[in-house]
């Protein structure tokens, strides 16, 4: 009744190509935008920054990579971890080395570094396909752990083979270090997060983007149409590892600040953002979104209920996070696989006829 | 009987240019399998040209030559006065060639808009830093194809099912909607696989109208591969026979159905 698009005209094909077409959703939109970035600032504390939104916002940009290389362009990807090392790494290596240097530089310049290392391990996918792929994927992912491990330029020959942040700021606000603040590292993340949508949407619903889903629904179709199957899949592996190196690289230097190679980025890295994109919804910026809110809620809220709540040991809610998620994997998977995504939106074609369905 | 450059006029008083596409001496051999044997013919602009003959005659390994698909082992393939060196499909998109398929290979996960639009992609130039932002280059060139393809759908009839998937359509209006693909892509040659093929008479009698208003508006250029007889003998100008991967007859319906070699082929012959 009120959700409709009724006397919503479109008279340009601008308006008529626009990321929401319909009044209320752009509405929705600003008004999402406007409070993340206007009243969160004010009345976040660390303990939300650090349990909830850190995690979130960085899950999300992973999770937006991840879905244009698989989700959009039908290439499965298992070496999103090793990507995410990649950046952190890169990010690393540029914080210590050019130190006067703004954090938002490095942490862009990480993602186009793992952008070339992800047209690198990109280059099989132009020989081989599905499972295979994904087999050499992780090899890529347990590669690119072993090298961060084995070669210590990479760790700047540090005694404990860690990474770990230093104070590094950003137009003069502190971004990293212990001595950050919860409201200037939400900030810096949401930036990136609000950029890398704008980016990927606009991406995905023009030429690349098609381009992109014409690889992944049906590749010869897509090569007599002109398309270069080259020049395709190794875009999107390269706009898909920019993504997931931004991620990695806040990861590291804005979440964690100290890292082990293989227990911060390792396989289950890798499911875990696979996960998200999975249940999130494939081919859907809004899933990305959605699956990794889910992911990093869902811990959080099985421990209010589970620990707080019914006073169960923590042991057996830890166990029971795994075994709600592998089940949702499975329901997902069955039921509606294009995910969260695909709910919302046959609510929304609910909503829209509501209160009179015929 | 016809010259190089100097076309001729069709029964219904059509023009017809010089030649498009000519193929000389074409073999392609798969392995100790013969599927094309030395086949030479030519397309004309502006004409409708058929490939027709019995079941594993060669004729979509023909078309498959044609688009690139397949690299012929012997002969050469000119097209627009050049003769072309071995191509990949998407350089043979790019010189103004598109085709359907025999089974449709629509992109099943994007809308009919989106497939449509997929046809515009050759031309479509803007850097990727100018999509990212949808600015500038990004911007118009979206609303200058998306014109081309509205007028293409809005041809085709398609306009009620623009924003609908394809994977929820119809058999008949996804090749429907195939066609519009091709089209988007304003080819000068067209090549369509059995577009007819699985159609009830009704859309039958809808594809074979789009294909004569294509033909007829826009002059494309048309080779098709079909096997309804009927719909063969009155939608094309000429007709090249093929059998066992040899030409057995080419020249217009009228000839080609007085031609001995054909009709032993389609009604078969006593061997003894």
């Amino acid at each position: 009744m009120f959700y409709r698009e009724a006397g919503d005209f479109k008279l340009s094909y601008q308006s008529d190509s626009q990321t929401f077409p319909i009044r209320i959703d752009r509405a929705g939109y600003y008004l999402a935008l406007i409070v993340a970035f206007a009243v969160v600032p004010f009345i976040i504390n660390d303990y939300w920054a650090n349990a909830i939104l850190l995690p979130f916002l960085i899950y999300a940009i992973a999770a937006i990579g991840l879905n244009i290389l698989t989700g959009y362009c039908g290439q499965v990807s298992l070496g999103t971890g090793g990507f995410m090392a990649v950046g952190a790494y890169a990010c690393y290596k540029l914080m210590t080395s050019f130190p006067e240097v703004s954090m938002f530089i490095h942490v862009i310049l990480a993602g186009g570094i793992t952008a070339a290392v992800g047209v690198l391990f990109g280059l099989p996918s132009l020989r081989i396909k599905g499972f295979y792929l994904a087999v050499a994927t992780l090899a890529a992912q347990f590669f690119l752990v072993w090298l961060f491990n084995r070669v210590p330029w990479f760790y700047n020959y540090s005694a404990s083979g860690q990474i770990n942040a230093p104070e590094r700021d950003t137009f003069g606000i502190l971004i990293t270090g212990p001595n950050a603040t919860a409201w200037a590292t939400y900030l810096f993340c949401l930036i990136f997060l609000v950029g890398c949508a704008v980016v990927a949407r606009n991406l995905t619903r023009g030429k690349l983007g098609r381009s992109w889903m014409a690889i992944r629904d049906m590749d010869i179709a897509a090569e007599i149409i002109g398309v270069n199957p080259l020049t395709a899949k190794l875009s999107a592996f390269a706009v898909s590892s920019f993504f997931v190196g931004i991620s990695g690289a806040l990861f590291f230097s804005v979440y964690l600040g100290a890292v082990e190679v293989g227990e911060a980025f390792g396989i289950q890295k890798s499911f875990l953002v696979l996960f998200m994109v999975i249940i999130g919804g494939l081919g859907s910026i809004f899933g990305s979104f959605a699956g990794a809110a889910f992911l990093v809620l869902l811990p959080v809220v099985l421990k209010l209920v589970g620990v707080d709540l019914m006073g169960w040991p923590t042991d057996i809610v830890a166990h029971f996070q795994l075994v709600i998620v592998g089940l949702l994997i499975i329901v997902f998977l069955v039921l509606e696989p294009h995910g969260i995504a695909q709910l919302w939106r046959v609510t929304k074609q609910k909503l829209r006829l509501w209160p009179f369905p015929h | 009987m016809l010259d190089a450059t100097e076309g001729y006029t069709t029964a219904d008083g059509r023009k017809i240019g010089g030649v498009v596409m000519e193929m000389k001496n074409i073999t392609l051999r798969f392995g100790g399998v013969v599927a094309i044997k030395d086949i030479s013919f030519d397309i004309r602009e502006g004409e409708i040209r058929a490939i027709i003959g019995p079941n594993g005659a060669g004729k979509s390994s023909m078309l498959n030559v044609i688009s690139g698909f397949y690299i012929p082992q012997e002969g050469e393939v000119w097209f627009r006065g050049e003769k072309r060196p071995p191509v990949k499909p998407y350089e043979v998109a790019r010189q103004g060639i598109a085709r359907t398929f025999q089974n449709i290979a629509l992109f099943e996960g994007m809308t009919v808009l989106d497939n449509v639009m997929t046809g515009r992609l050759t031309q479509m130039k803007a850097p990727i830093w100018a999509q990212a932002f949808w600015k500038g280059q990004a911007e118009r060139e979206e609303v200058e194809n998306r014109e081309i393809a509205e007028k293409v759908i809005d041809f085709l009839e398609i306009q009620h099912i623009r924003k609908t998937p394809v994977s929820r359509l119809p058999y008949g209006l996804k090749k429907r909607v195939e066609l519009a693909r091709a089209l988007a892509a304003e080819p000068k040659l067209l090549l369509l696989d059995e577009p007819m093929a699985g159609m009830n008479v009704e859309e039958k009698e809808d594809m074979s109208r789009f294909i004569l208003d294509v033909n007829d508006e826009f002059g494309t250029t048309i080779a098709l591969i079909e096997h309804d007889m009927g719909v063969v003998m009155d939608l094309s100008d000429r007709v090249v026979v093929m059998d066992y991967g040899k030409k057995i007859g080419d020249g217009t319906p009228d000839e080609v159905r007085n031609n001995q070699e054909v009709i032993d082929a389609y009604l078969g012959v006593a061997h003894d």
